[in-house]
């Protein structure tokens, strides 16, 4: 199954699933990503990790290792 | 009967601006009991009867971080009399979020939908009655930077409020959820206050660790509501925390459809955009971040602040006060020790702390502008991958960027760090970085011992980077540091142009918490380092002394140096030497010049680097510096400390933690060191520094029982920190 993690700059996803349970999860949810939310990559940070996505209007940055919590298609 | 208005909202929303526009200059700043979240209070302008109450910026009532959590407990214990809701209308959906938990429970609401300018200038239109029927409160446009909407808001929430009139929700959840509320409303009903009713039993469907524990339901009742819950969970296939917060978004996307019209639906680069496409840019980021971190440095360390540290220092405090204090006292006759401790002991010791108020000011106002700009977010973005390795934040690269110049600022730049964990771990660490006023100390044991070499100085910046990197993976393993990690989903803000008025009171709070820690706690230990510096017991019976050594604190220094005897300066003159500096570094180098019998030396003591010289060893001498670098700063860091940490047991347990660290670094350096020159056989010592090498290496190397998330852990962490009121 397909990741947040993996995903490139410029692709635009719609959330599948988020796996894991407490707070990460509820934080991840509580920011908007929620089941059919698309998220859009805008860019990779510097070094390579956080990620930046906008997410209901807004620019959200996540870690790819949170990411990975996320299923997209 | 005074009103009680909570402001509530998620950051980035302008809450601290409508605060500002609505109290005026009538704030009290503190902290929540407790904790380190900031709280602040004022009195509407023009109604002194009415009171407003800012609570922390938040995107959620979870139970998960500390801000939601004192959050929760003040709207629940306190029962404030109605909410302001911001709402930043150019980020309507997610905003809106945190507004449909708000009006469960059940206070009277009214939503601020703010920035309504710049909603205007993009050419959007936001339908107040609409979103007001939605949600059902009252909703207002504002605009708190322009000043506009901002009195009429907190105007219709004071009439809510004498009203009296409860809130009734809308129905935000779909059919079964509903069903389940209202079975659970129905069977928690009488153990919990009528409002807060649908608050409560929408927090047990979500299985709310801090309410399940707070109302101690029966065991048959708690079954029954978990069968409730359980049911709804098989026919929607999700777990209940994730069905509750869906169906919001769900609910507010229905909502926003209805209320809003965007002008532009697809993306269009915005101003902010384009700034954000050059400044976090892969090849430009680092760059850009170099250039403003050094430009920060430079203005507030290097020119301009050091030239108010040289005033404030040397002729402020050097010149006209102490010089004028001694005219004064002379003039009356006034006793030497009375003289003796207003004049070195006070004004000596404070003037120390205070010397660096107008450069903390200056550092503080840059880093509120950074932080007002929308920079600093781009800072942690941009620093993250780095420091989290170490268990920091991307943020925590500033305070010890700071901390280069002056530890005291260094510490105090930590409030930008906004998750507490990281925090404390960048108080603990930052001032492990060779400070402005610890350089006489590596001046002086370089030019004793090495000749001048360039590699000295060079070798005590690495000592402090890998002291920081080396506490930051042991530290991030501790149970004390496992439980309350945020996990790093930040929300990367619009840049706009600051608002002075942002910018200035923010400055001014944090330079003003600063003086009046050193009115009490940095006061009273000058006058305690005073006193027993200046009194001993001479063949003349107990008086002050002439000479240091006979002073209390050479007879203590030299009862206690065998301590320092493992390190390979257990002698008194080192003792006082290591004690002085915890007034102010820059004073060590002094203070063992006239252990020595020397009553003026140069910066960095050259007149003594021949009897240090002969009475240590080059790897003793090495040894000192490190210890000196590592060990308890200044008292003027120590307060900044104490300020920032907020809690007792986490300053002592921060000395502790560095003391302790540099005397186990020191014991390895002398004792290895010692035993490859020849000067040391093997013995205790080596025993001891293997058996701390080994440790420290467990430490580093072992894996982390904690999770990186620990769920139930955060909880309990946070639970002994504030309590839920009932």
């Amino acid at each position: 199954m397909k990741t947040l993690k993996d995903a490139k700059v410029g692709q635009t996803l719609t959330v599948v699933r988020l796996n894991g349970t407490g707070p990460l999860k509820r934080r991840i949810m509580d920011m908007g990503i929620t089941k059919g939310t698309e998220v859009y990559i805008r860019k990779v940070a510097p070094l390579g990790d956080p990620i930046e996505t906008t997410v209901r209007g807004y620019e959200l940055s996540i870690r790819r290792a949170d990411a990975e919590m996320i299923e997209v298609e | 009967m005074s009103v009680k208005i909570a402001l509530a909202g998620n950051p980035n929303s302008g809450k601290t601006t409508m605060f500002n526009d609505l109290t005026g200059s009538n704030q009290r700043v503190g902290n929540w009991p407790g904790v380190t979240v900031e709280k602040k209070e004022g009195r509407l302008k023009g109604r002194s009867d009415v009171i407003i109450q800012d609570l922390p910026g938040i995107y959620s009532l979870s139970p998960y971080t500390l801000e939601e959590v004192v959050a929760r407990s003040y709207l629940v214990g306190e029962k404030p009399d109605a909410i302001i809701n911001i709402v930043d209308g150019t980020n309507i959906e997610r905003n809106l979020y945190l507004t449909t938990q708000l009006i469960e429970l059940g206070i009277p609401t009214v939503v601020a939908v703010n920035m309504i300018d710049v909603v205007r200038k993009n050419g959007d239109v936001i339908d107040l009655k609409k979103l007001g029927s939605a949600l059902g409160c009252e909703v207002v446009a504002t605009s708190a930077l322009k000043g506009e909407g901002s009195k009429e808001a907190a105007a219709r929430a004071a009439a809510l409020a004498e009203e009296k009139r409860g809130l009734s929700a809308p129905s935000v959840f779909e059919g079964s959820v509903e069903h389940a509320i209202a079975h659970i409303e129905e069977s928690i009903e009488g153990l919990v206050e009528p409002r807060f009713l649908r608050w409560y039993a929408i927090k047990l469907f979500e299985r709310d660790g801090k309410v399940m524990e707070e109302l101690h339901l029966d065991r048959a009742l708690a079954d029954h509501i978990e069968e409730h819950i359980a049911d709804c969970e098989e026919e929607l296939d999700d777990d209940s925390e994730s069905i509750i917060t869906n169906q919001r978004y769900a609910y507010i996307a229905k909502v926003v459809s209805q209320a809003v019209k965007k002008k532009h639906t697809g993306r269009k680069m915005s101003v902010s955009d384009k700034i954000d496409r050059i400044v976090t840019n892969r090849i430009l980021a680092l760059p850009i971040f170099v250039a403003i971190m050094a430009g920060v440095y430079y203005i507030s360390i290097g020119s301009v602040g050091d030239w108010t540290v040289g005033f404030m220092n040397d002729t402020l405090f050097g010149e006209w006060i102490t010089g004028g204090l001694t005219a004064l006292f002379e003039g009356w006759n006034v006793a030497p020790w009375l003289s003796g401790l207003v004049i070195e002991g006070i004004v000596g010791g404070v003037g120390a702390v205070l010397g660096f108020v107008p450069q903390m000011l200056i550092l503080f106002l840059l880093l509120s502008i950074l932080e007002d700009v929308g920079y600093m977010a781009r800072v942690a973005f941009i620093m993250d991958r780095i420091f989290r390795k170490f268990g920091l934040s991307g943020k925590s690269f500033i305070p010890m960027l700071i901390g280069s110049g002056c530890g005291v600022p260094g510490v105090m730049a930590s409030r930008t760090i906004e998750n507490e964990r990281d925090r404390r771990m960048t108080i603990m660490t930052t001032c492990f970085i060779p400070c402005g006023a610890k350089l006489p100390i590596i001046g002086m044991i370089s030019g004793a011992f090495f000749d001048n070499a360039w590699w000295v100085a060079t070798s005590a910046y690495f000592v402090g980077v890998a002291a920081i990197i080396v506490s930051g993976i042991i530290l991030k393993k501790l149970r004390a540091f496992a439980g309350d990690a945020a996990p790093f989903v930040m929300e990367l803000p619009p840049y706009h142009s600051p608002a002075a008025s942002n910018v200035l009171r923010a400055t001014w709070e944090r330079g003003w918490s600063f003086i009046k820690r050193a009115g009490t706690l940095i006061l009273l230990s000058a006058v305690v380092i005073w006193f027993l510096q200046a009194f001993g017991v001479t063949s003349a019976g107990f008086g002050m002394v002439e000479d240091n050594n006979d002073s209390l604190l050479a007879a203590i220094g030299g009862a206690v140096a065998f301590i320092f005897a493992p390190l390979g300066f257990g002698i008194w003159q080192a003792t006082v030497g290591v004690v002085g500096g915890l007034v102010a570094k820059e004073n060590l180098v002094t203070i063992m010049a006239v252990c020595y019998g020397f009553a003026e030396v140069g910066e960095t003591g050259e007149e003594i680097w021949g009897i240090l010289n002969t009475t240590f060893t080059p790897i003793a001498g090495y040894s000192f510096m490190v210890f000196n670098l590592l060990c308890a700063p200044c008292f003027a860091a120590m307060g900044a400390i104490k300020r920032e940490m907020n809690s007792p047991k986490w300053t002592v347990g921060a000395i502790g933690y560095m003391c302790g660290f540099a005397y186990l670094v020191s014991l390895m350096i002398y004792q290895f060191g010692g035993l490859i020159t020849g000067e040391l056989s093997f013995g205790l010592g080596t025993v001891a520094a293997i058996v701390v090498l080994a440790g420290l290496l467990y430490m580093l190397l072992r894996k982390n029982r904690y999770s990186e998330y620990g769920g139930e852990l955060s909880v309990n962490a946070a639970k002994k920190d504030v309590k839920v009121n009932a």
